[in-house]
């Protein structure tokens, strides 16, 4: 656990680069400092592991002062991760991981032995990687190997500033959607800088937006887009932060269960009635009980002799965990207007459909006019 | 070893016309020295060089890496320009004017080398600290690493071969300025080219000049091998570039010295 107590810097030349901020970063949380250049979360961050002094209040590291630690002793305990990466480039790939375990004396083999670990941890086969030297690396891999170096001796905190900052979008969203996995496993405590919205959203359970050195408001990424606190925030989130707040919600918080289906070997008729009798100009088709066959859609029926002739295959289907920007997506490339969702069995188990979206972010129109 | 053939058979080919110059015994009135003089001087001049070098190494080195420390920036741009001019200053002036101080003898060549040889060693040592990313040594700190640690473990081991580098620059200028020293020292090989100038006999002049190169050479190639003996491997290919750029100056004005 990580906690700031009024913490301020003041350097040199008068810059009051932090002021005033205090925030908790319970255990196994991921915390994102997230703010435009020159707001102060990288600076917050240095201080956690007093790369920067600070010059007011108090960092509490699992309720102990960090201050009153020895520095060196501190930062070994937390894992430490920046943009460039900074690779010892004379050293081999097992060696710049194996750095804080070589600076706490382990046993030669037992630091080999970690880094080989480290290296499978984070997607890269130990026996072709652990021996190279980072100039022969890509610079994935080099990210790669700077976030498997601040796992080295596994501390419970780790530190990272813009560690897929510097990276191409593919290889850093791919990195992003790792990392997120090796979190879930090994539940560290994070603090994270970026400067990037979308990787706050996506990464932080908390987010701790900055501006001029203030914390203007700390909370879980869906309260910071759907109840921006002032107009800063509301800015910096951006206008399409609706949108970006659907990436927060998954098909089986919004999907309804389906009114109406048929099942495919019944009649043409009987499908005709249904359709009539609830006014609908579709319907999802199943068969032997839920599993999901595609649509049944109202103009296809008149020139057709069984509803097998007038199924429409479903273009694309979502599970109960998909994020609802990609239900989003799919809903407006189908010709129904409306997504399955089905279960690992290819069970029916409910319906996206606009009306239901639209439900959800009608909480966010009422806090627009506050 | 393949680096090590060009060099040696220069160093060949000059000892040869040494061997040459040697045979000949007299020039007109003129006798030529003997093997025995010729290789007392070359030794003479190489002790001249080694204990030069040695000590521009044990005083060039620290220097170099002092001024580079975070507190003594502002020292280190100024005095790096210092040692640009002072590389300007001509060979002959400035061993003039330390034997005006210490008077002629091998003691005097020795101070008059040294000042000369620290320049590009105080030079790339600088450089060669400056050069480590910045990055690369916030991350090492941010690990824990103590000042020490992030010195000796990453700092001094990224700065290596550009400091080897110029060493290696020093000690090849070193050979040339040492035979200018001799003139006024009386010692080592100058010697021997000073009396051959003064007589005006080519053979003499040569059978001088013959060994020198060839000490440069040899001392050239050994050095060569230790710089790349000495860079980490993981940074054999970049930072060679890096390092002969930070010498590169340097060099420019060896040629235009001697």
């Amino acid at each position: 656990m990580i906690r700031l107590e009024n913490v301020s810097k003041v350097f040199a030349d008068g810059t009051e680069a932090v002021k005033d901020v205090s925030l908790e970063i319970a255990q196994g949380e991921f915390c994102v400092f997230l703010g435009p250049s020159g707001c102060g979360k990288t600076t917050s961050l240095k201080m956690i592991n007093r790369l920067i002094p600070i010059t007011g209040g108090k960092i509490y590291i699992d309720g102990v002062d960090t201050q009153q630690q020895n520095v060196n002793e501190l930062r070994r305990g937390i894992g430490y991760a920046i943009q460039n990466i900074g690779l010892f480039p004379h050293l081999t790939v097992a060696q710049n991981i194996a750095t804080v375990p070589m600076l706490k004396h382990w046993p030669r083999e037992r630091q080999r032995a970690r880094a080989r670990e480290l290296l499978d941890l984070v997607g890269m086969p130990a026996d072709t990687f652990i021996d190279r030297y980072p100039s022969e690396l890509s610079g994935g891999q080099q990210q790669r190997v700077g976030v498997a170096r601040c796992l080295g001796a596994d501390p419970p905190i780790l530190l990272m500033d813009e560690p897929f900052g510097a990276i191409d979008p593919i290889t850093r969203h791919k990195l992003q959607e790792e990392f997120l996995k090796i979190q879930e496993r090994l539940q560290k405590t994070i603090a994270f800088v970026t400067h990037d919205i979308d990787e706050a959203i996506k990464m932080g359970d908390t987010v701790a937006l900055m501006k001029d050195g203030e914390l203007i408001q700390y909370a879980d990424p869906a309260t910071l887009l759907a109840e921006p606190k002032d107009r800063f925030v509301r800015d910096f989130v951006g206008a399409d932060r609706v949108l970006k707040g659907l990436r927060l919600l998954r098909a089986r918080d919004v999907m309804r269960a389906p009114k109406h289906i048929i099942e495919i070997d019944e009649s043409v008729d009987r499908a005709v009635d249904v359709l009539d009798k609830h006014r609908r100009s579709w319907l999802p088709a199943v068969e032997n009980g839920r599993h999901f066959v595609g649509w049944i859609e109202r103009e296809d029926l008149e020139s057709s002799e069984s509803l097998r002739d007038a199924l429409t295959p479903a273009v694309s289907t979502a599970a109960p965990r998909t994020p609802l920007n990609e239900a989003l997506s799919m809903m407006l490339g189908s010709a129904t207007g409306s997504v399955a969702v089905l279960d690992n069995d290819d069970q029916l188990v409910g319906l996206l459909s606009f009306g239901a979206i639209r439900d959800v972010l009608a909480i966010d129109d009422e806090s627009e006019n506050e | 070893m393949r680096r090590l053939i060009v060099p040696l058979v220069l160093a060949a080919g000059l000892i040869g016309i040494t061997g040459w110059m040697t045979s000949l015994g007299t020039v007109g009135i003129y006798r030529i020295p003997g093997w025995n003089e010729v290789f007392t001087a070359t030794f003479q001049h190489m002790q001249l060089v080694l204990a030069a070098e040695g000590l521009a190494i044990l005083i060039g080195v620290p220097i170099g890496f002092i001024v580079s420390r975070r507190g003594l920036r502002w020292i280190g741009a100024p005095l790096m320009a210092l040692t640009n001019i002072g590389q300007t200053i001509p060979t002959l002036a400035l061993l003039a004017l330390t034997s005006i101080i210490l008077g002629t003898g091998f003691r005097a060549a020795v101070v008059g080398l040294l000042i000369y040889a620290l320049l590009p060693i105080v030079r790339n040592t600088y450089a060669g600290i400056q050069s480590v990313s910045p990055a690369v040594k916030e991350a090492a700190q941010g690990m824990g690493m103590s000042r020490w640690q992030v010195t000796s473990r990453v700092e001094l081991p990224l700065a290596r071969p550009v400091v080897i580098a110029g060493i290696r620059t020093s000690m090849v200028v070193n050979v040339g300025t040492a035979a200018v020293a001799g003139m006024i020292g009386g010692v080592g090989l100058g010697k021997l080219i000073t009396v051959g100038i003064s007589v005006n006999v080519f053979e003499l002049v040569i059978q001088g000049a013959a060994p020198a190169a060839a000490l440069a050479i040899v001392l050239d190639a050994i050095l060569g091998l230790a710089e790349r003996w000495m860079t980490p491997r993981g940074l054999r290919k970049d930072t060679l570039r890096a390092a002969k750029r930070a010498a590169a100056p340097v060099r420019g004005v060896t040629s235009a010295a001697p």
